[in-house]
């Protein structure tokens, strides 16, 4: 197993390396097209992720959320499902973690443990509808965890409005007993807002690593996203281990939306659209080759090239929509499998040669 | 109350409009086997291009085509991934919703001067009554007296019946999406096949996204399209990809949006929040799949990418 | 004239040369086998005549032309048509949908619906093949479907055919009626080329053969100048014995015992329908049937994969009917499914962790809830030795063994746990002449050791040679017992058809 991982390894961090260097070329060309200067842009967002103390702390915060949404993706992915809900998962995840926040009064830490709690279990359950009627009924999850996003967004708009506020669009700070702030980590960054979340992020990947790879769960759960009939054969309960495999995942969905509440925004707003957090995870998990210290890399990637991007905005005055239009071309590269598919071109050409040789 | 309904009713086709179009666009993707996810973004550049060609060339009609044709271009790295390169066809969809929404903001800003919407239609598409029959009290100005590309959508329809189910490209395109090796040895070209049903898609999704901003609005922004796309797609298969499944559902899904917006009209969102209306097509959709709502059966090879002479 | 003639064609696939320098030369009018073991390169040879694929070198002469067949398309237009063994049939179409698909009657750009339904018609009822022009696919019989793609070909005016295996899915009244067909055609002026490897068939309806083994050209010869076992040894490449060395069965005591078993197939039909059966210690029994019979079903209600709403299964005196697959497992049945790919192997697990698919949470292979990697190394690589597994390490996939390694690692993991009852479905299904040969012995030794075996096979020489009593299953019942010393083809034929026969074999 060890020789094949690293097989499999070698080839996507490759894979991967290339196709971040064709996505930033896309975003490169696009702003050239649109009369800006890409070099200028990206040393400025480069630079901006990194310029200052204050930028490094906020360009972990904005990992931390990616990380989480990568493993959630990834860990499906790596058992045979295409959670495409994480986003949906994330607001159920914030929504769990507000009114725990907002509606229990306990003392600090344990308020912000049980608010984390809340959010995971929140994400677990909105991903166990899809795990349960794919496992039982044999419903894609693709298509049910879209509509679920759709669900858990209008739900949390109608949560904030009806319950948590009198009408208005945006419920009150939470108290400081349930954030996840951190006065001291804070400080260390001059005063950004990362925040414990982070913490939880690289747990998340430890444990994600751990339970495929280590542990009898694992097994199981990595046979049945291989091979159902097989693993029904072995005698393994293939529902349970589907429903499982989206709980879990749904779990790091939760989390994501419980930390970003918890430890960047501090209250929960009636939202028009989606973060897009869950679908970046998408990209994250498939740029990380659905590996736990890969996810976290790519992750970090994204996270820089978001915060920069925002940065890139006011000092070289590009669009920080081009980093979209990266994201999009890595994943198309990513996706598509280009040094595979030229390997392969490649090869057969190789053969081609030889018959006309004789 | 005869306005109220005639006011719900006349929502509601306005509303089906986008989601008809897209859906039908779906449709053909789908049926040739493709899965496209990516509908959401082709609505997405379809309405972008309207109102950048309507307030260039100060036609609605030059927009209404180059949304088509800026669908159509958008469909092909769909196309060459899932197809040529046999990715996984939800990826490539998601993608897809990446990069539109990303090149259409992006070029707003870029051409605006960072603002965040383009500036006011002012030539938009203009209701077309239908002389005589818009006088029909309560439907005929709910169904006769709407925008043309209403009209264009149900036209769409039955054409898009009749291509399928009594043509040769439309056998051939469905023969594709069940079963491509069979298809492949009776000299059919798949891959062509494939191509032709995703392009067709982006053109009737970029028009979709059309109706949406020079109908129905009159300006582009990054909350122009939110989720329409996602619905359609919901249509597509609540409407068990048939055209006039998708008729239905998308009739219906309006219906829903209809109540929510004009849901106090005749007192509705007393008793039901707007939300729980705007839910409905959603948990319907989950029903639908789930086997309660009568079973969607899709094409059997769809998401499957086809390689020659493989088994 | 000879219809056909392929000369010196090679295809090259990565890693492998699918057909190197074979040549093939078919007369105008006859029926010509094409015999070859599985993997040998029959499908590649004929998927380049039907223009699928593109050859690397040689030439194809049809009708003494030479000609250059880029596509089906050209192959069509050619006269080539070819009848697949995995029907190629759009299932929610109807019989003249899929008939027309690809060349289809217009008036006005729509289809002509009328017209081709009157064709098709029309030429049913010339070559007697009985097909309703109107039904949909996924409604008829699987000899209806057949019928319908040798319909496709001479739709399109083919007089050149190529039937790839027609018989592995056919009873043998309807391999009768098949032939009576070809017959027909032949007489028609159509020209068949057959491919196959079942050699009683080529030497009762072919004129000649085309043998080709491992990508290589063999030969060719007049079928009125051979016999069977020459045919063999050509396929394979050495002389063939046709019997396994075995000594006399020495059953014990009862070890499964299964009572008017009754169990639905996948689509809620009573597949199993009261089966009887009793499976000694020490012997083989052999389940001969046509394919479709109740089969699969009766395994997998054995092995709990399946429910059986009535009757009643015993593994060593205690009930195991509608147990957990897991408990079944535990109270010990080993089980090679008959489906190595979907069932027997997780394909992308190293063939290592492949070994411990049942016992991977077992001590010691798992302590707690952590898997003890180095433990669960040692068995496989204790087991890949005795069982002469070919890979390269216990880290390698398990799907870049070949067929025949990937079964020999089944075999080693399903009989390494000792179970008192082996379930072994075609064990040798798409396997060469070598590695059925040791997996025959495999069973044989199991036997000896006093295991009592449950063989299913649909190829009938397997049954025969292996088996000391055989079973005959026909819809879902054990339609009769046969004792294969004695028995004869007739008598299986007719049991496997549906017929009675008055003999039980108690043993």
């Amino acid at each position: 197993m060890q020789v094949l991982s690293k097989i499999n390894k070698q080839s996507s961090i490759f894979t991967s390396l290339v196709s971040v260097f064709l996505g930033l070329l896309v975003g490169g060309v696009m702003m050239i097209l649109a009369g800006y200067n890409p070099i200028q842009a990206y040393i400025a967002l480069f630079q901006s992720a990194f310029l200052q103390p204050f930028d490094i702390g906020e360009t972990i915060r904005t990992i931390t959320p990616l990380i989480l949404t990568g493993l959630a993706v990834g860990l499906a992915f790596r058992t045979g499902l295409f959670n495409i809900g994480v986003e949906g998962q994330f607001i159920i995840g914030q929504l769990a973690a507000v009114i725990v926040a907002l509606k229990l009064d306990l003392p600090p830490v344990i308020h912000a443990i049980v608010a984390v709690i809340a959010g995971a279990l929140g994400g677990a359950l909105w991903a166990f509808l899809p795990g349960y009627l794919k496992a039982k009924r044999g419903v894609h999850e693709v298509i049910t965890t879209i509509m679920l996003n759709f669900i858990a967004l209008y739900l949390s708009n109608l949560t904030v409005r009806e319950w948590l506020t009198d009408g208005a669009d945006k419920t009150k700070e939470i108290p400081e007993s349930a954030s996840l702030h951190w006065n001291m980590l804070s400080q260390l960054f001059d005063s950004s807002r990362v925040h414990f979340g982070i913490f939880i992020a690289i747990v998340a990947a430890f444990f994600m690593y751990y339970l495929l790879w280590k542990t009898t769960t694992g097994y199981q759960l990595r046979a049945v996203g291989y091979n159902p009939h097989a693993s029904e054969y072995a005698g393994m309960n293939v529902s349970r281990n589907i429903v499982l495999s989206m709980m879990i995942s749904g779990v790091f969905a939760g989390l994501a939306g419980a930390s970003e509440l918890l430890g960047t925004a501090g209250y929960q707003a009636i939202q028009a659209s989606y973060t897009g957090i869950g679908f970046d995870g998408i990209a994250v998990s498939l740029l990380g080759g659905n590996s736990p210290l890969g996810i976290v890399l790519s992750a970090s990637l994204f996270g820089i090239l978001t915060y920069g991007g925002s940065n890139m905005e006011y000092v070289a005055a590009v669009p920080r929509e081009v980093i979209r239009v990266v994201f999009a071309a890595i994943i198309f590269f990513v996706a598509a499998n280009i040094v595979r598919w030229v390997a392969q071109r490649r090869k057969k050409k190789v053969i081609d040669k030889g018959g006309e040789g004789k | 109350m005869i306005n109220s309904l005639t006011d719900i009713l006349a929502t509601t086709i306005l509303y089906m409009t986008p989601l008809l179009l897209t859906a039908m666009g779906g449709l053909f993707s789908e049926r040739s086997g493709v899965v496209n996810i990516g509908l959401e973004g082709l609505m997405t550049i379809g309405a972008f291009t309207a109102v950048i060609t309507t307030l260039e060339t100060h036609n609605p009609w030059l927009g209404l085509i180059a949304a088509m044709i800026a669908g159509m271009l958008f469909s092909i790295p769909h196309a060459v991934a899932s197809i040529t390169f046999k990715a996984d066809q939800v990826v490539s969809g998601v993608a897809i919703n990446f990069l539109a929404l990303g090149v259409a903001v992006y070029l707003v800003k870029a051409l605006y001067e960072g603002a965040g919407q383009t500036p006011d239609v002012q030539e938009v598409l203009r209701k077309m009554p239908i002389p005589g029959l818009e006088k029909i009290p309560v439907i005929g100005p709910a169904l006769f007296d709407v925008f043309p590309t209403t009209y264009l959508a149900f036209i769409i329809v039955f054409i898009g019946y009749f291509v399928l189910y009594r043509t040769p490209f439309g056998m051939r395109l469905r023969a594709v999406g069940e079963h491509p090796q069979a298809a492949e040895t009776m000299g059919v070209n798949v891959y062509r096949m494939r191509y032709t049903g995703v392009i067709i898609s982006g053109a009737l999704a970029g028009l979709g996204g059309a109706s949406l901003s020079i109908a129905i609005g009159s300006q582009f922004s990054e909350s122009t399209i939110a989720g329409q796309g996602f619905i359609a797609l919901a249509a597509l298969i609540f409407g068990k990809w048939h055209p006039f499944g998708a008729l239905g559902a998308s009739a219906f899904f309006g219906f829903a949006v209809a109540l929510a917006l004009k849901g106090q009209l005749i007192g509705l969102t007393n008793y039901v929040p707007s939300e729980a209306l705007s839910m409905l097509p959603y948990i319907l959709t989950i029903l639908a799949l789930a086997g309660f709502v009568g079973r969607a059966e899709a094409p059997a090879a769809i998401g499957k990418p086809f390689e020659t002479g493989g088994r | 004239m000879n219809a056909v003639e392929m000369k010196g064609i090679t295809k090259r696939f990565p890693g492998i040369v699918a057909n190197d320098r074979v040549n093939l030369t078919v007369k105008q009018g006859e029926i010509h086998a094409l015999l070859g073991e599985n993997g040998a390169g029959k499908s590649t040879l004929m998927n380049i005549l039907f223009g699928l694929y593109q050859p690397d070198e040689g030439e194809i002469f049809i009708r003494e032309k030479k000609t250059e067949i880029t596509g089906p398309n050209i192959a069509g237009e050619l006269g080539i048509g070819m009848v697949h063994q995995h029907f190629m049939l759009v299932d929610p179409f109807t019989v003249t949908e899929n008939i027309i698909l690809g060349s289809e009657p217009t008036q006005n750009g729509m289809i002509d619906q009328r017209k081709a339904e009157k064709e098709v018609q029309a030429i049913s009822d010339r070559y007697g093949l009985k097909v309703d022009p109107r039904a949909k696919i996924r409604d008829i019989s699987v000899g209806m479907q057949q019928r319908v793609e040798i319909l496709k070909t001479l739709y399109r005016g083919a007089d050149i055919l190529i039937f790839d295996e027609p018989t592995a899915v056919l009873a043998p009244k309807e391999i009768d009626e098949l032939i009576v067909i070809m017959e027909n055609l032949v007489k028609e002026g159509k020209t068949i080329i057959f491919i196959t490897h079942k050699l009683k068939e080529i030497m009762r309806i072919c004129d000649a053969v085309t043998i080709i083994r491992q990508g290589k050209f063999i030969g060719r010869v007049d079928v009125a100048d051979t016999d069977e076992s020459r045919l063999a040894s050509m396929m394979v490449g050495r002389d063939v014995s046709f019997t396994v060395d075995k000594k006399p069965a020495q059953p014990k005591e009862t070890v499964l015992s299964i009572r008017n078993l009754r169990v639905k197939n996948s689509r809620g039909v009573d597949a199993v329908r009261g089966l009887d059966m009793e499976i000694k210690a020490g012997e083989i029994v052999g389940l001969a049937g046509v394919d479709g019979n109740g089969q699969s079903e009766l395994i997998e209600a054995i092995t709990g994969l399946k429910s059986a709403h009535k009757g009643e299964i015993v593994l060593n005196g205690k009930a195991i009917t509608n147990l957990k697959p897991k408990a079944i497992t535990h109270r010990g049945v080993g089980h090679i499914p008959e489906d190595r790919h979907r069932r027997g192997l997780v394909l992308d697990f190293s063939i290592g962790e492949n070994m411990v698919l049942q016992t991977f949470d077992q001590k010691p292979f798992a302590k707690g809830w952590t898997l003890q990697y180095p433990q669960i190394f040692k068995h496989a690589k204790r087991l890949i030795k005795e069982f002469d597994v070919r890979t390269p390490d216990i880290h390698t996939p398990a799907r870049a063994l070949s067929g025949g390694n990937q079964q020999k690692g089944i075999i080693a993991r399903e009989v390494d746990r000792d179970p008192d009852f082996l379930i072994a479905a075609q064990p040798t299904r798409g396997l060469d002449v070598g590695a059925i040969e040791g997996i025959h012995r495999r069973l044989i030794e199991q036997r000896d050791k006093g295991k009592a075996i449950l063989l299913m096979s649909l190829e009938l020489e397997e049954v025969w040679q292996l088996a000391d009593r055989i079973a005959v299953i026909y819809e879902g019942k054990i339609a009769g017992w046969v004792d294969p010393a004695t028995t004869t083809e007739e008598e299986i034929g007719l049991l496997m058809a549906g017929g009675q026969v008055g003999t039980e074999v108690s043993s």
